[in-house]
C-alpha cells in the first residue's frame, strides 16, 4: 500500500488535535523510554494515544523516518492491552504502511517489591519494510534495511514476542530490564534481545501551582538495547546495539513529549536514531465507550 | 491470510474480555460507599509501613501540592471532592481519616491491584507524602455539608 509521504503524519496530527480539543484527560508521570518497558501499567479504563517517530541514518542507503501510533488501554489494574499501527518513509523511495502489533502486559504480583515482574505477550504482523526499531532482537543489523521498499514490503512475517520486564523504583530512580524472546512463526528459530534503562524525574516534589517549565514535569535518563542472537547462535556477534539518552516533558495541558537521540554502538548498528513522541491520556475512555452503547438513563 | 484472521479473532476476543472484565470489576463494587470491606486493605499495611511518619508533615506547601496531585491522578476515580464514585471509595470515610499516614502511603505505593486501584509508586516518594498530607487534611465532613456552611 503506497501512501503520499505526508498523509499518515497529517492524519495522526489531526487525530491528536481532535483529542486535545474534545477529551478529558489525566496526567500520569510518564516514563521517558521508547524501547524499554517499566512495570507501570495504564490506569484502568484509560486510553493513551501515542504517536512516535524515528529518524534513522542508513549506511550505504537512504535514511528513513518511521512512525507508529499506539492505542494503550488499561483493561484492569493488572492488565494493559495495546494496538500499534506502523509505517515508514524511506527518503528517495516511498512511504508504506508496514503492519500492526497487538500486545498485552500482565502484572502477576499484587504488591510492589524491590523487583517487579511484568509478563509481556505480543503478536505482530509486519512486513520486512518495517523500520520502527521498537526493539532489537536476534541478528537484526542496519544492513537489513537496505532493500528497497518495493521489494521489502512483499516479505511478510508473523511473529510472537515474549518479554520478561523487571523494574524497580528506588529514591525516585526507575531501573528497568527487559529480556526479549521472539519467534517468527514461519519455522525460524527463537531470537533474543535485551533492553535496560534508568530514569528519574528532575524534581521529586510537586509544586503547588500549575507550571509548564517546573523541573517536576521533566524526567530524564538513558536506555540501552540490542540483539543477543538466536537459538542456534546465541551471543553478540552479528548483532546491533544502541545507547540513547531520553527525556520526557509532561505538560500541564496533558500532553507528554518525549525525545531521544540514539547512537549505534558498533558497525552493525545505525549510526544515529533520532526519536520523538507525543502522547495524551484519555481518562475514563472505557466508561465513555460503554455509555455510547448504553444510551441515556 | 488465515493466520491474520486467527490473530484478529484472538485480538477481538481479548478486547471483548478486557471490556467485560473491566465491567465486572466495576459491577463487583456497585456501592463503594456502602461497602465497608473496601477499606480492609488499610489494615493490611505492615507495622513498619504504618509507623512511618510523614516527612512533609510540617511543610506548609504539602497540602496544596497534594491537592494538585489529587486532581491530576486520583479525582477521576475518587471524585473531585474525594467523596467517592461508582469506581472508587470515598477518601473522606472515617476509616481513611483515622488511618495512620503510613498506612495511606503504603496503599498509594502498592495499590489494591485486584480491586482496580493502580500502583502509584511511579510518583516519587515526596509526591506520595504530599498526597497523604492532602488526604489527611480533608476530614470526614462531606463536601456538600461544607458548601452549605
Amino acid at each position: 500500500m503506497r501512501l503520499h509521504p505526508f498523509i499518515p503524519m497529517i492524519t495522526a496530527f489531526g487525530f491528536f488535535a481532535a483529542l486535545a480539543l474534545f477529551s478529558d484527560s489525566t496526567r500520569a508521570q510518564e516514563s521517558p523510554y521508547f524501547v524499554t518497558y517499566d512495570h507501570y501499567l495504564e490506569e484502568p479504563g484509560n486510553l493513551e494515544v501515542e504517536l512516535f517517530s524515528t529518524f534513522g541514518t542508513q549506511r550505504d542507503g537512504n535514511n528513513f523516518n518511521s512512525f507508529w501510533t499506539e492505542f494503550e488501554y488499561g483493561a484492569t489494574a493488572w492488565w494493559t492491552t495495546e494496538l500499534y499501527l506502523e509505517g515508514q518513509t524511506t527518503l528517495q523511495d516511498s512511504t508504506l504502511f508496514t503492519g500492526w502489533r497487538f500486545e498485552n502486559r500482565f502484572r502477576p504480583l499484587k504488591r510492589e517489591h524491590l523487583l517487579n515482574p511484568i509478563l509481556y505477550v505480543e503478536y505482530e504482523e509486519i512486513s520486512a519494510a518495517d523500520k520502527v526499531l521498537k526493539e532489537v532482537e536476534g541478528h537484526d543489523v542496519a544492513s537489513d534495511f537496505l532493500a528497497p521498499n518495493g521489494e521489502a514490503r512483499k516479505d511478510h512475517k508473523q511473529e510472537l514476542e515474549l518479554k520478561l520486564i523487571l523494574s524497580s523504583t528506588v529514591k525516585g530512580w526507575n531501573f528497568a530490564e527487559n529480556t526479549i524472546a521472539a519467534k517468527n512463526l514461519s519455522n525460524e528459530p527463537w531470537e533474543f534481545g535485551y533492553a535496560f534503562a534508568a530514569s528519574r524525574p528532575l524534581a521529586l516534589k510537586a509544586s503547588a501551582t500549575r507550571c509548564s517549565f517546573c523541573r517536576q514535569n521533566f524526567s530524564a535518563g538513558a536506555e540501552m538495547y540490542g540483539g543477543l542472537g538466536d537459538r542456534h547462535s546465541f551471543g553478540l556477534h552479528d548483532t546491533s546495539h544502541y545507547l540513547a539518552p531520553v527525556v520526557a516533558w509532561t505538560l500541564p495541558s496533558d500532553w507528554t513529549l518525549r525525545l531521544s537521540a540514539g547512537f549505534g554502538l558498533n558497525g552493525n548498528s545505525h549510526a544515529f536514531l533520532m526519536r520523538w513522541g507525543v502522547s495524551r491520556e484519555i481518562a475514563g475512555f472505557g466508561s465513555m465507550f460503554r455509555n455510547l452503547f448504553r444510551g441515556s438513563r | 491470510m488465515k493466520q491474520t484472521a486467527v490473530a484478529l479473532g484472538v485480538a477481538a476476543v481479548l478486547v471483548a474480555a478486557s471490556c467485560a472484565l473491566a465491567q465486572r470489576e466495576k459491577q463487583a463494587s456497585p456501592g463503594y460507599k456502602a461497602d465497608a470491606n473496601v477499606y480492609e486493605e488499610l489494615a493490611k499495611a505492615p507495622d513498619k509501613a504504618r509507623t512511618k511518619r510523614n516527612p512533609l508533615e510540617s511543610d506548609p506547601d504539602a497540602v496544596a501540592a497534594g491537592r494538585y496531585l489529587f486532581e491530576q491522578h486520583c479525582s477521576e476515580c475518587h471524585g473531585i471532592t474525594a467523596d467517592g464514585t461508582s469506581k472508587a471509595p470515598s477518601l473522606r470515610a472515617a476509616e481513611v481519616q483515622a488511618a495512620a499516614p503510613g498506612a495511606i502511603f503504603w496503599i498509594l505505593t502498592n495499590g489494591v491491584v485486584r480491586r482496580g486501584m493502580p500502583v502509584w509508586s511511579k510518583l516519587p516518594e515526596p509526591r506520595r507524602w504530599q498526597l497523604v498530607s492532602f488526604l489527611k487534611s480533608l476530614g470526614t465532613q462531606k463536601a456538600a455539608d461544607r458548601k452549605t456552611e
